[in-house]
């Protein structure tokens, strides 16, 4: 266990000192959002009927940003090897990295949703939920986005092949949690959508380490 | 003590079955058939499946054809659709061919991730192109059915969304499979992403119904009886069998293909080695006889 929380912590420390990365991946989600007003007009009642959908997609592609490194540098330089010969079984290292993932991508993530979410006039009463669905939203998206990047380690071109991957499977997530923000836009309950949003959560919290776990041993060998 | 020794003779008697059986595969008469392992071996699929294929593939086109004639030209029209309801007669079993396609793609990761059958491997390869096919195919008539029907080549109905995340699901796969230098890691990743999509898909099939339904329910369910009129439900299930039959050809086939490309290119890999050697021999010579030279 100290062994689990360790590599948390080294991947935090990695990231604190390489700042640019979770900067870059906040700073793409801010400049893509802030491209559908340009694109599709600034009248406040399209926008805010669009909001949900325009920060769960931009959030879910910015997630999926630094996916290419999360294990790509640890190949790259050997300690994958020393990660799989640490004594943790490959799933926990899996777990551990998509937490460190979630950390470092999902919270500042989640910090600029409601700013970003307010810019386009999306409905005050419906920020919360919005905000409600995307935290366990953007852990479904690191553990699914983890076993992606472990399974196409190794692979030509693996960075534009995991968002082929990773996309299709993410689709329930954004549905879900767009189904939340808009059924608080409309006024309707959103409890089912997020209710059903933990049940993924609840689902992939331990599937997605184990497939995570196995492709980095295939990786490993 | 009693289990231990148990278990020791166990062990003895494991090993001397094992010691049977590499005997059994290294002599040239077959070992008594006892489980599915005996048709991993890929020159037993391949006398197999070279007998087999000629009958399949004539059953594929000649149960396909009668299936096609009926359904295309005796078959009622339907009160409501008119002629084009006669687009289901190949659209419905494209669709289920399409999942049933995923569903063998599972079934080939678990054998490969299980048991190691280089067979299943190769499976795996073969299956998702043909699988991709058909879901194309039935995406292409769904949205020929959906023009005259609800006016619109395209309607993001949660049987259609969920087909195509089918066929993003199969060419993810497809591009996985061939992108690793070493095709062994290919397989095994191929191998991770059917199992994890297999376990996706239904979640995917729900969360897109509830999402938004256009399409019409389903007719056929395994538990009830099917609200359909028996003069289309005759033609449907021949089509339905002979596109089953005319899947199961073109992979076999492929699959042929597959192992013969294999081995061809082991054959051609050691070919290339011994070359090398004998040439390495050659300069090694040249260079023993320079070096007595220099020293004469």
């Amino acid at each position: 266990m100290t062994r689990f929380w360790g590599l948390i912590a080294r991947e935090w420390r990695l990231s604190v000192r390489h700042g640019g990365d979770t900067l870059a991946s906040i700073l793409f989600f801010v400049l893509a959002a802030s491209l559908f007003p340009l694109a599709i007009g600034p009248a406040p009642e399209t926008l805010g009927r669009l909001a949900p959908g325009i920060v769960w997609v931009c959030a879910l592609l910015a997630a999926l940003l630094p996916l290419d490194r999360l294990f790509g540098a640890d190949l790259d330089d050997g300690s994958l090897d020393q990660l799989m010969l640490c004594g943790l079984p490959p799933s926990a290292v899996a777990l551990a990295k998509a937490l460190a993932h979630w950390l470092v991508t999902g919270v500042p993530l989640l910090l600029a949703a409601g700013p970003v979410a307010v810019m386009l006039r999306m409905p005050e009463e419906a920020v919360p939920v919005l905000l409600a669905g995307l935290l366990p939203g953007t852990i479904v998206l690191s553990l699914l986005g983890s076993a992606g990047a472990a399974i196409v380690l190794g692979a030509r071109r693996g960075g534009v092949l995991l968002p082929l991957l990773v996309l299709p499977l993410a689709a329930p997530v954004l549905i879900f949690g767009v189904g939340a923000a808009d059924a608080a836009a409309a006024g309707q309950a959103a409890r089912p959508h997020l209710l059903l949003l933990c049940a993924l959560l609840a689902a992939a919290l331990p599937l997605c380490p184990l497939a995570a776990g196995a492709a980095l041993r295939g990786a490993a060998e | 003590m009693p289990v231990g020794f148990k278990l020791r003779a166990l062990q003895t008697a494991a090993a001397a079955a094992y010691g049977a059986a590499v005997d059994a595969s290294a002599s040239v008469a077959p070992a008594p058939a006892r489980n599915l392992h005996r048709f991993a071996n890929p020159g037993r699929f391949l006398r197999l499946s070279g007998k087999v294929l000629p009958y399949l593939a004539a059953a594929a086109l000649a149960v396909s054809a009668v299936g096609l004639w009926w359904g295309l030209f005796r078959a009622p029209a339907d009160w409501q659709q008119g002629d084009a309801v006669r687009i289901m007669y190949v659209h419905v079993p494209a669709a289920w061919l399409a999942s049933l396609g995923y569903l063998g793609l599972a079934v080939c990761a678990v054998l490969s991730l299980v048991w190691r059958h280089p067979l299943a491997d190769l499976a795996a390869a073969e299956i998702g192109p043909v699988g991709a096919g058909f879901t194309a195919l039935c995406l292409a008539t769904g949205s020929l059915w959906g023009k005259p029907m609800w006016g619109a080549w395209w309607v993001w109905d949660a049987r259609l969304t969920s087909m195509l995340v089918l066929f993003f699901l199969y060419l993810g796969h497809i591009a996985l499979i061939r992108a690793f230098d070493d095709p062994q890691r290919g397989y095994r990743a191929a191998a991770i992403l059917a199992l994890v999509g297999v376990v996706d898909l239904p979640i995917i099939k729900f969360s897109v119904d509830w999402w938004n339904t256009l399409h019409q329910p389903d007719s056929i369910t395994l538990t009830g009886a099917p609200t359909m009129y028996v003069g289309m439900l005759y033609p449907l299930a021949v089509c339905a069998l002979g596109f089953t039959l005319g899947f199961a050809a073109i992979v076999v086939a492929r699959l042929r293909a597959a192992v013969m490309e294999r081995r061809i290119r082991a054959l051609l890999m050691a070919r290339a080695q011994e070359g090398r050697m004998t040439e390495g021999r050659m300069t090694d010579g040249r260079m023993t006889d320079g070096r007595a030279a220099g020293a004469s």
